[in-house]
């Protein structure tokens, strides 16, 4: 963790030099990929326990999502009758909440990661950024099982995928940008303040209803609304997730740009402020 | 071999006490703080600080196995965190050649659900394994930990004994340059204790660097060719191995007139358990140290769990390096309830007479065993070691 721990090839042997650190520090990408092993057995880890000692195991991946859809179905298209674009309601609804699911369970998970990590945090070094980028990597495996049971629907539903569907990748690239940015700041937080666990559901109460995902940014007048929208990078990626699938109208290009600018600004601050504060993580947390 | 695998350049480390009670603070105290500050126009609060380590300065060459012992909250602890990059030090710097494994404890990264393979393959990446070496060692970490029949049921089924086995033999088949290890050996049943301490000597047998430490002082002498002694966060001696322990047991460790297990080393059923020893000088007061003219008492606390046949108890007592002075383990206790034994001296020859108590006479909750001596104590030895 120290910095200008410099770790250079001398002939076989590397040298580590060890001192005190000041300010703010890049990443070291090089560190990160010789410790690919450790993040690869984090994600794991992380996958084989989150359902250990479950009736239901991995079927909780399809459920979570599954569920919020049934609920947002009777809800909010049978009961408030919102407008879902003309698609059915229930595919409406299930294709907008995964990527939030993955969103919601990866800025979750990565909050209390170092928290929950601490005797890995002060007895071992590793690049601590390993900790919560685990974490959000390790929802992409539920968010594969859960898109799986997405095909079913479209089967069902005979909804044909739209030309556009090979860009789904690049909108849960977003996505999990966002995340790990989101996650990256409320873990290094969470190590001082653990207010951070009582903050993150409200948090991601807000966001949810910040995001277009049981409503369709439609409802929305063209002009300031939609702007405002554009600011939250997870309203490009839910509107972007639905219009590959089930077609109907594309998130505005620009605003799009506004989304994936806000992401990588979330994530980059994410980064900085988690390496400045992580030489301190072993001794406060 | 005359390399230099660690060079160590004042290094120090400050924490903050005092601020912090519990570790961590909520935002509200930071915000609280933050006012109160401001109202009262004292920015430049001071907080209390300690310095856990202190211009400490020191080399190790390669291969060399170097023990470090010191009273707690010396810095040993901190000392070898800094050195495994756990955290970073406040001032000075350090060198480090080769990749460093750390041991500071052992299971670290255990996952309970995980099962005994699973978390040998966690564990050794958490340790800085490639999942290739892990896999090549595979075989020799199950055997070492005797939990082949288990290996693939929730460590959270093992007992004690076994997780901790698997977790010592993960980390004793890490191999790095240098080696950092805290107090590892206190783990498991005498025979793996064993086993572990043979295990540590090969490792520094194999002319890898290791820094080692340990309040198991025989460990140490077994171990090392030299040894550092820590007081306060700095280095006070660094010398061969038995004139550090020797130094280290006769100011530091023999202080203390009364020992008490805290918590109870045996095994939760076990029907025995040790409380306290206490060296009671002849007018009866706890004391470090008694005069080799005048007699004094041994008392040993222990819990009977149950009634035992046959409890023998002795003492045995050994010099400050762990050799042994005196064994007199004969007095045999009674067939029922606890035991009395005394021991008196006549010049230097003992006699050992025995008190058989019958359960009645005995407090329930704390029988005590007190052998008594007398006259020819070999107290000048320093540290001394009991065994009931």
């Amino acid at each position: 963790m120290a910095e200008q721990t410099v770790v250079r090839d001398a002939g076989e042997i590397p040298v580590t030099i060890i001192k005190p650190s000041r300010g703010w520090r890049a990443v070291d990408f090089g560190e990160l990929w010789r410790y690919r092993e450790l993040i690869y057995f984090l994600v794991w880890r992380d996958v084989k326990v989150r359902y250990k000692q479950t009736l239901l195991g991995a079927a909780w991946a399809v459920l979570k999502p599954f569920l919020s859809m049934v609920i947002f179905s009777v809800i909010f298209a049978g009961l408030a009758k919102l407008e879902t674009d003309g698609a059915p309601p229930p595919i409406f609804y299930y294709a907008g909440l995964l990527p939030w699911v993955l969103f919601q369970d990866g800025v979750t998970k990565a909050g209390t990661s170092l928290v929950t990590g601490s005797n890995l945090i002060t007895k071992v070094y590793f690049p601590r950024l390993s900790i919560p980028l685990a974490s959000v990597v390790a929802g992409v495996v539920d968010f594969g099982l859960a898109f799986l049971v997405l095909i079913g629907m479209m089967v069902y539903y005979g909804v044909a995928p739209t030309a556009a569907v090979w860009t789904l990748p690049l909108f849960l690239l977003l996505a999990l940008v966002t995340a790990l940015g989101v996650g990256l700041w409320l873990s290094a937080l969470n190590v001082s303040y653990r207010d951070v666990g009582y903050i993150t559901p409200f948090l991601m109460q807000a966001w949810l209803y910040a995001s277009p995902v049981v409503y369709s940014t439609s409802i929305f007048p063209a002009g300031l609304a939609r702007v405002a929208i554009g600011l939250n990078p997870m309203a490009g990626v839910v509107q972007g997730f639905r219009w590959a699938i089930l077609g109907g109208n594309p998130p505005p290009a620009g605003l799009f740009g506004l989304s994936v600018g806000v992401a990588i600004i979330l994530l980059v601050s994410g980064v900085l402020y988690f390496r400045r504060t992580e030489r301190t993580f072993a001794d406060v947390v | 071999m005359d390399q230099l695998a660690i060079r160590v350049d004042q290094l120090g480390k400050q924490y903050r006490i005092g601020a912090m009670p519990t570790g961590y603070r909520t935002l509200r105290d930071a915000l609280v703080s933050g006012l109160k500050r401001l109202g009262s126009g004292d920015f430049h609060r001071e907080q209390e600080t300690i310095w856990a380590l202190r211009d400490v300065s020191f080399d190790v060459m390669q291969g060399q196995v170097l023990g470090i012992i010191g009273r707690n909250g010396a810095g040993k602890s901190t000392l070898l965190k800094l050195l495994s990059r756990v955290t970073e030090p406040t001032e000075g710097f350090a060198e480090i050649h080769g990749r460093v494994g750390s041991l500071l404890e052992v299971g670290t990264g255990f996952h309970p659900e995980l099962t005994g393979r699973e978390n040998i393959y966690l564990n050794g990446a958490i340790l800085g394994m490639k999942r290739a070496e892990i896999e090549a060692k595979f075989d020799e970490i199950v055997d070492f930990a005797e939990v082949r029949k288990f290996i693939d049921t929730p460590v959270k089924r093992y007992s004690s004994g076994m997780y901790l086995r698997l977790a010592f033999a993960v980390a004793a088949h890490l191999e790095p340059e240098i080696l950092v290890v805290d107090e590892v050996l206190a783990v498991g049943d005498a025979e793996f204790q064993q086993k572990c301490l043979g295990k540590m000597s090969d490792v520094a047998q194999e002319g890898r660097t290791v820094l080692f430490v340990s309040h198991n002082m025989s460990a140490i002498l077994r171990l090392t060719q030299e040894t550092i002694v820590l007081d306060k966060g700095q280095i006070v001696l660094r010398a061969p191995t038995p004139e550090a322990v020797d130094f280290y047991m006769t100011s530091n460790m023999a202080r203390s007139g009364e020992h008490i297990w805290e918590v109870p080393p045996a095994d939760g059923d076990a029907p025995f358990l040790p409380r306290a020893l206490r060296i009671i000088d002849h007018q009866g007061r706890i004391a470090d140290r008694v005069a080799s003219t005048e007699g004094c008492t041994v008392e040993f606390e222990y819990e009977l769990r149950r009634e035992l046949t046959g409890l023998r108890a002795g003492i045995y007592i050994y010099s400050s390096r762990g050799e042994s002075v005196q064994v007199r383990p004969a007095a045999s206790g009674p067939r029922r309830g606890a035991v009395r034994c005394g021991r008196r001296s006549i010049g230097r020859s003992w006699s050992v007479h025995v008190e058989e108590s019958r359960p009645q006479d005995l407090d329930e909750a704390t029988p005590r065993l007190v052998p008594c001596f007398g006259r020819g104590l070999p107290a000048g030895a320093g540290g001394r070691n009991a065994t009931g």
